[in-house]
């Protein structure tokens, strides 16, 4: 894979540039290690890297737009795919694929609507809390990406994981429902800052919960300034037609 | 949680950096960089990495782990800072068009070798 140039060297000098916590480590007096330091520079990631890369040329080859699901669990990720893939099927080839722990209860349900679905179930794989690029590479070999227009991944139900494992996607979109907490998006940053646009799912039970669903609004934003935040209920149907839009354009953007 | 992933790609990266001339030493330190907008937990990691070196060429050594601070850019007024808060939006002019310069990093900086032969 990588080739590096090796440099060896003496070791003496301590790196002072630390802004620890209490699990990180506090600047060294000396090496633990007898001397010699060897440079590296990798990214840990970079496997997983190289082949989402390699993943995004294929859907670029065959003109396919994806976008990556991602929310807590219990979020209601599955109703509103089942709803939004019932309305984008009347423009898109589309199809899905659904990561879970285990159990194909999801693409059971996804696969009333007709589009291809493929499950994985990642106990398969360690029972990953998210889904990594090789995990949707396997994931590929069900599908004939030159009947699709537009895949759908539905990621694990996490906050945390996801964010950090590049799958090929386009677009990423995060779902938060009402009942969650408007304190989410501050809680777990990174995902509000990696995703392009933010869903406020379960909006039909607002009249039974004290939300504020400004606060909500204004922490997504706090995060990530000027992203779209969509509300929604997948229960109802309620504010998908704007969200539905955002996805035709951006897929219109690519397939044209 | 997914350190323990995490774990083993850090053991795999590591193993392999083993200059070929020096395959009989042991190493004792892997240092990692890690921005504090990543997704990990160190002690989580610290944990993961004792049970992914086992029966590797990395049994027994340990992570030093240096945590990198967000810093972002704004593209509006030039200004750069550090972003302690998860607030995302520039402190001078409250713009919301910003750049991050770092925190995401999760890099393998170098690895330390024991020089005798093992």
């Amino acid at each position: 894979m990588f080739q590096n140039g090796f440099k060896v060297f003496r070791a003496h000098h301590h790196k002072t540039d630390h802004h620890g916590g209490p699990s990180v480590d506090v600047p060294r007096k000396t090496h633990a290690g007898s001397g010699r330091e060897v440079k590296v520079v990798r990214r840990v990631l970079e496997a997983n890297d190289m082949m989402a890369a390699a993943i995004r040329k294929r859907f670029a080859e065959n003109r396919v737009f994806v976008l990556n699901l991602m929310s807590s669990p219990g979020s209601g990720k599955t109703t509103l795919l089942e709803k939004s893939l019932k309305l984008l099927m009347a423009e898109f080839r589309c199809a899905v694929i659904v990561g879970d722990i285990c159990t194909s209860a999801d693409a059971d349900r996804l696969a009333v609507s007709g589009a291809p679905v493929v499950q994985i179930n990642t106990d398969e794989f360690g029972g990953d809390c998210h889904l990594a690029a090789h995990v949707i590479e396997k994931a590929l070999e069900e599908l004939n990406l030159e009947n699709v227009d537009l895949l759908i991944v539905e990621n694990i139900g996490n906050l945390v994981c996801p964010a950090e494992f590049d799958i090929g996607e386009d677009r990423r979109v995060v779902i938060l429902s009402v009942t969650e907490g408007e304190d989410k998006p501050i809680k777990y940053p990174l995902m509000f800052r990696e995703c392009h646009a933010a869903l406020l799912n379960k909006i039909d039970l607002l009249p039974h919960l004290d939300y504020d669903v400004k606060l909500a609004e204004d922490n997504i934003l706090r995060v990530h300034p000027g992203m779209p935040v969509f509300k929604t209920s997948a229960r109802t149907g309620e504010g998908l037609e704007p969200w539905l839009e955002w996805v035709r354009s951006h897929a219109r953007e690519k397939l044209k | 949680m997914h350190e323990m992933g995490i774990a083993m790609q850090i053991v795999e990266i590591a193993a392999a950096s083993i200059p070929s001339d020096l395959t009989g030493s042991r190493i004792e330190i892997v240092n990692l960089k890690i921005g504090k907008l990543s997704a990990i937990v160190a002690d989580s990691l610290r944990f993961c990495f004792e049970v992914a070196t086992r029966d590797t060429p990395l049994e027994g050594s340990r992570l030093h782990i240096t945590e990198v601070p967000v810093r972002a850019h704004c593209n509006a007024c030039r200004n750069e800072w550090s972003i302690e808060a998860p607030d995302f939006t520039c402190p001078a002019c409250r713009s919301g068009d910003i750049r991050l310069l770092s925190g995401r990093e999760l890099d393998i900086e170098s690895i330390e070798l024991s020089e005798e032969e093992s």
